[in-house]
């Protein structure tokens, strides 16, 4: 791959990212509510106490004006501060990410491994039982709401079965310190297996309601791509070869047919790192999503500003590490 | 069914031997009968062509021999003997053990036919390391790979040990061909069933590529079946013909014979089609109509719509019949038409 189309990615951003900027800046405008007061609300402060404060932070001056100022300080890296965490926006947000990020990774994996093999042996046994049950589970997985089905996992694991935690990340006993950040990693490599333990009941549920309706999409798109790649001359000319027959479906058929499963994946998965608040906020997930959630409730708007952005930045990323993925899968394909 | 053979197939028995094949594939509008009641004999070394318009039958007739009828096809009756197995009989294990080893096959379009996802060299290592007995147990991967960059030297690829990594899409068409053949020869089949292995090619490079295979038949001592639609191809290339109209052999014999004296209206056709140097202002006349649906066909002789001479006792299931020495036809007004 040249670097000349990493550039061009990267050039890509810049308006999406300035358009990004002015729905969120203008819809955070437009909602009503004002954070100070919702700061201030339970300590009776005067007219001026308040109006101090919204001079402070710069909320008594124009909208555009403040737009203008965002923007600089954007370009320089600095998103403000958080009007409630009375710290940097960007050292919030990065302290909640792992934990989205560590959900968002189960879950896609979940997922792959759920629906390619799935996909697969539905395209093989077309009409059989096995495609029937696949589709019949598809259905379910993309009409179920992700809160339902979470709350049901809750009420069937937590809480009658009491296998698994109800919520949360980890047990505060097992701090282990921090290598990549991902809990269930770092305890492994700390050679805490109680804390991997640990940190795995918590992420089950929340990752498998993520997983469900993400593996139901993935499984049609395996279908009927391996369909699809199943027809075509090669498959035949491999089985004229004489090579086994889990060769010519898990070697010959699959590595065409995950082409487009993987362009899939990869905007599911943009969709879930900027879109798993409701599954946060169901299993008190310490996410990001469930912090940008938090903000909107309390017009942090430098938080949600900077929180939109980095979802946009996701977005496009994780669509050009599809396109790579692409020539690896495809080597006629050239970026 | 041969009483008298030439001197390619004489004293020897057939490698390949078809009976009453009969191939279906059920369709909406009923059921397809694209093979009907087919009788061949492939001999030991020779190479026997094929040669029919699309839906004769030509292509299914050769997907029945290696088991690849593509669904919802399947074979339906006859026999096949392919030296001394019995082909009906296998099941899964027995065809993979008999594909690429001894029965082996070329498509059409080599675009399609290579795996456009996997390098040229894991195509032919895979077959070596599923067949190939006589590698050594350790470094069975170099040995197979050096066997397969010997095969691409074989069928004339350029610095075959650098380009053994690219894929098919970096290869000129000849080349994808020749690829594709040294892919289907690198176990050293008995059998080769070459699908129309040039119409995807031009001219130049046809000559090339059929050259190819005749020299490799030689070589390796295989049998070849030439399908083409080509009769030129078929003049040049082939010991021994079978033209197929309508899922039936409608007439067989040796190449030099049945060119020379073809005696089926049809094949005659087909030949008229062939502009001679001799006389290359003699219009081209082609045979008017097309081939009939292949369903419910039967009581009557397949070629009758399009026939000049059809006449009433046409109207009837034709046999093949002896038309000369090692011919056969299916037609019941020979006399009268060659008149």
């Amino acid at each position: 791959m040249k670097p000349l189309a990493l550039v061009g990615r990267i050039a890509q951003l810049v308006p999406v990212l300035l358009g990004v900027s002015v729905i969120v800046f203008v819809m955070m405008a437009l909602t009503p509510g004002d954070p100070v007061e919702i700061m201030l609300a339970d300590q009776q402060a005067t007219p001026q106490q308040v109006q101090a404060m919204r001079h402070d932070m710069g909320l008594d001056r124009p909208a555009l004006e403040r737009f203008g100022v965002f923007l600089g300080n954007a370009l320089t890296g600095n998103f403000g501060l958080s009007f409630f965490h009375r710290r940097p926006v960007a050292e919030v947000i990065a302290e909640r990410l792992p934990a989205t990020v560590e959900l968002t990774l189960a879950a896609l994996l979940l997922a792959i491994a759920i629906s390619v093999p799935l996909g697969v042996v539905a395209a093989v046994k077309k009409n059989k039982l096995v495609d029937r049950l696949a589709a019949l589970g598809s259905l379910f997985g993309i009409s179920l709401p992700g809160f339902w089905f979470g709350i049901i996992l809750i009420i069937l694991f937590a809480v009658h079965l009491k296998l698994l935690p109800v919520s949360g990340r980890m047990e505060f006993a097992c701090e282990v310190p921090a290598i990549t950040t991902l809990v269930t990693i770092d305890s492994l490599l700390r050679g805490r297996p109680d804390c991997f333990a640990n940190a795995l009941s918590h992420l089950i549920l929340p990752a498998l309601t993520l997983a469900l309706p993400m593996a139901a999409v993935l499984t049609r798109v395996q279908r009927a791509a391996m369909l699809e790649v199943l027809r075509s001359d090669y498959i035949v000319f491999a089985q004229a070869k004489g090579i086994s027959r889990r060769r010519v479906l898990w070697r010959h058929a699959l590595k065409n047919a995950l082409v487009p499963t993987v362009t899939v994946a990869a905007i599911e998965t943009g969709s879930l790192l900027g879109g798993n608040m409701v599954v946060e906020t169901v299993f008190g997930w310490p996410g990001l999503g469930r912090l940008v959630v938090e903000s909107i409730f309390v017009r942090n708007y430098p938080l949600v500003q900077a929180a939109v952005l980095f979802y946009a930045v996701t977005y496009v990323l994780l669509n050009f590490i599809a396109d790579v993925l692409y020539t690896m899968l495809n080597p006629r394909v050239r970026l | 069914m041969h009483s008298t053979r030439s001197s390619v197939t004489e004293m020897s028995t057939p490698l390949l031997s078809i009976r009453g094949l009969k191939t279906c594939f059920p369709t909406r509008a009923g059921l397809v009968t694209a093979v009907d009641g087919v009788d061949l004999d492939v001999y030991p070394g020779e190479c026997l062509g094929i040669v029919g318009e699309s839906g004769s039958g030509k292509s299914v007739t050769f997907a029945s021999v290696i088991g690849l009828v593509r669904s919802p096809g399947y074979v339906a009756d006859g026999s096949m003997q392919f030296d001394g197995i019995d082909l009906r009989g296998l099941n899964a294990d027995g065809w993979r053990t008999l594909r690429g080893r001894d029965i082996a096959m070329t498509m059409q379009d080599a675009l399609t036919a290579l795996n456009p996802a996997l390098t040229v060299a894991e195509q032919i290592e895979e077959v070596l390391l599923a067949h190939a007995t006589d590698l050594p147990r350790r470094g069975r991967r170099d040995a197979a790979r050096a066997r397969a960059i010997e095969m691409l030297r074989l069928v004339g690829i350029p610095a075959p040990d650098k380009r053994i990594d690219d894929y098919p899409h970096q290869f000129s068409g000849g080349m994808r061909q020749r690829i594709m053949i040294a892919i289907a020869l690198s176990c050293r089949p008995k059998l080769l069933i070459a699908d129309e292995p040039t119409t995807a090619l031009d001219v130049t490079i046809q000559a090339q590529v059929l050259d190819l295979i005749s020299d490799l038949r030689r070589e390796l001592g295989m049998s070849v079946v030439l399908i083409t639609h080509d009769l030129g191809i078929v003049a040049e290339h082939t010991d021994r013909v079978a033209v197929m109209y309508a899922g039936q052999i409608v007439e067989a014999g040796v190449t030099r014979e049945l060119i020379d004296r073809p005696r089926h209206p049809y094949t005659r056709g087909l030949i008229g089609l062939i502009p001679r140097l001799s006389d290359l202002d003699a219009p081209i006349k082609p045979i008017e109509g097309q081939v009939p649906e292949l369903i419910g066909l039967g009581g009557t002789c397949r070629f009758y719509d399009r026939c000049d001479f059809r006449a009433s006792r046409c109207r009837t299931d034709i046999p093949m019949e002896a038309a000369g020495l090692d011919h056969q036809v299916r037609c019941v007004r020979v006399e009268e038409s060659l008149q």
